[in-house]
């Protein structure tokens, strides 16, 4: 089995969750930039933040035979602090990196103006990089802020098709899926979505479209959410070429479209032990 | 740019990429801000490919790109200095390449690429290490600085003629860092890497004084023996400059 985990946190992840994962199947991973649990008081922590998104990270991952990339924005949270938003400045020169595969996180947190702000900044960056976006969901008032977050997009003129809208559950998912874009959903040990009930939306609403991600964040978090809903996924009746489909085939879809993913080939029987990686920190 | 570079890109480039670079190089010149999402695309829109002297078609690329910048002295200097603060390695690779030339065609930009050629010295890359350490660093690096380089370089196997103006600027007191460094290396029973003698070998009595002769009669078998095959790579290398 072969897993593109599309949205993990791995900088707040061990070596030893790095080799479960690879034991797991995971290949590849996109992690998009968030905040860091401490908040951030200038924008020299969001670039350093960053290059270790392009450099450091990736070693890291590549080191157990999993290829890294990321996405690069001013999350929602931190759009509200007059010290972090001035980091949508130099946004431009990250969008440009060839391991930036779209603009995320961005979304609502709390729904403010500073908020609307920077979504409706980002959203015209995308266009301008021709990059897809991910974008984040509310934990509060999920409904009310994802519709929100769809009028949203839809006037930003960004193709649906481009848009991955993430952390949806039972209540959201038919407002995404008739808007046209992609839709995410983060499969967590005990909040927002387990792994049966995963499987019962992916019965009711069909496997297109739809990416699973573990998240795997500074909350209480499982990188192998990913394998465990896959298991989920067969044993509930859906067959290999399903679970191949939203557990890989989806997210090189997705991510694809920045036209930067260019991974190397894994085959999906790959069950391969990783047996050393001589790729070297920096790439080209 | 060294000619033959210059020459390879042109012929290596085809189709969309030379369309690619040309418009670039229009943009960098028109718009200053341009440079600054055009300069990481580079790679993906050019190619990664080798190009020639250790060059890839990036490299030569960007190069080119910085060439066409409207800038001059400081200003230059603190454009240049941002895209290698935000540039992966390979950016920062370009950044270091293109500083001689830079300064060929504007002397008031002079030394002011220096502290990034001294970043990429106190680093550990040394794919930037060498790139650092062309034309541009031989003219502007004090002869402390230049020495520890070239001791950085022999340390971190990376290849001396890879480093410009070594016959220039080789002197009597990188030689005898060289020799400490062999016997060093004799002590421990290790190789020595067979650029450095050339240019102990340039200054007569520098080895003798290291010490490293009277490894061969070390009680040590290992360091004897590691002392017996430095001298004979020693005794088999012409001095530097007598080719
Ligand atoms: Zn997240």
């Amino acid at each position: 089995m072969r897993i593109f985990d599309p949205h993990i946190h791995m900088t707040s992840r061990t070596t030893d969750d790095y080799e479960a994962m690879y034991a797991a199947g995971v290949r590849a991973v996109v992690e998009p930039s968030f905040w860091l649990g401490q908040p951030r008081t200038s924008v020299d922590s969001f670039t350093d933040y960053f290059d270790a998104l392009l450099g450091w990270e990736p070693y890291r991952a590549a080191q157990f035979g999993i290829q890294h990339r990321c996405t690069i924005a001013l999350n929602p949270k931190e759009a509200n602090d007059p010290r972090c938003a001035a980091v949508l400045d130099v946004l431009p020169r990250y969008l440009a990196k060839d391991r930036v595969v779209a603009v995320g996180e961005i979304g609502y947190d709390s729904m403010t103006p500073e908020e609307d702000e920077a979504l409706a900044r980002q959203l015209a960056l995308a266009v301008e990089f021709e990059l897809p976006v991910l974008v984040h969901t509310p934990h509060r008032d999920k409904a009310v802020g994802t519709r929100r977050t769809l009028d949203v997009v839809r006037e930003s003129g960004i193709p649906p098709e481009r848009v991955l809208v993430d952390h949806l559950n039972e209540l959201t998912v038919g407002l995404v899926a008739d808007s046209g874009c992609w839709m995410g959903f983060s499969v967590y040990p005990d909040t927002k979505m387990s792994e049966d009930r995963m499987v019962r939306i992916l019965q009711e609403h069909g496997t297109g479209r739809k990416l699973v991600n573990s998240a795997a964040d500074w909350g209480r978090s499982d990188p192998l959410k990913t394998r465990k809903t896959a298991d989920a996924m067969l044993a509930g009746g859906f067959d290999d070429d399903a679970v191949d489909e939203v557990m890989w085939r989806n997210p090189v879809a997705f991510y694809g479209q920045s036209g930067r993913l260019d991974l190397e080939e894994v085959k999906p029987d790959d069950t391969a032990l990783f047996a050393g990686n001589s790729i070297r920190r920096g790439g080209e | 740019m060294d000619p033959h570079i210059r020459a390879a890109l042109d012929r290596q480039l085809t189709g969309d990429a030379r369309r690619w670079l040309v418009d670039a190089v229009v943009r960098v010149s028109q718009d200053l801000t341009a440079v600054r999402t055009v300069f990481p695309a580079v790679g993906r829109r050019c190619g990664r490919g080798p190009l020639a002297a250790g060059w890839t078609v990036a490299d030569a690329a960007r190069v080119r790109l910085l060439a066409a910048l409207p800038l001059r002295g400081a200003e230059l200097a603190e454009e240049i200095t941002a895209l290698h603060r935000y540039g992966e390695p390979a950016e920062q690779r370009a950044v270091l390449r293109s500083l001689a030339l830079l300064e060929d065609a504007d002397p008031s930009f002079a030394g002011l690429g220096l502290p990034l050629v001294r970043e990429a010295l106190r680093g550990n890359d040394t794919d930037l290490i060498a790139a650092a350490l062309g034309p541009y660093a031989a003219r502007h690096l004090d002869q402390d600085g230049y020495r520890q380089a070239v001791l950085k370089c022999v340390f971190c196997e990376i290849p001396l003629d890879r480093v410009a103006g070594l016959d220039e600027r080789a002197d009597r007191e990188l030689a005898r860092m060289l020799a400490d460094f062999a016997h060093e290396r004799v002590a421990a029973g290790r190789d020595i890497p067979a650029d450095v003698w050339p240019i102990v070998r340039a200054h007569a009595g520098v080895l003798e004084a290291s010490g490293l002769p009277a490894e061969a009669d070390s009680p040590v078998p290992d360091r004897r023996a590691a002392a017996v095959r430095a001298l004979t790579a020693y005794s088999a290398t012409a001095p530097a400059g007598a080719s």
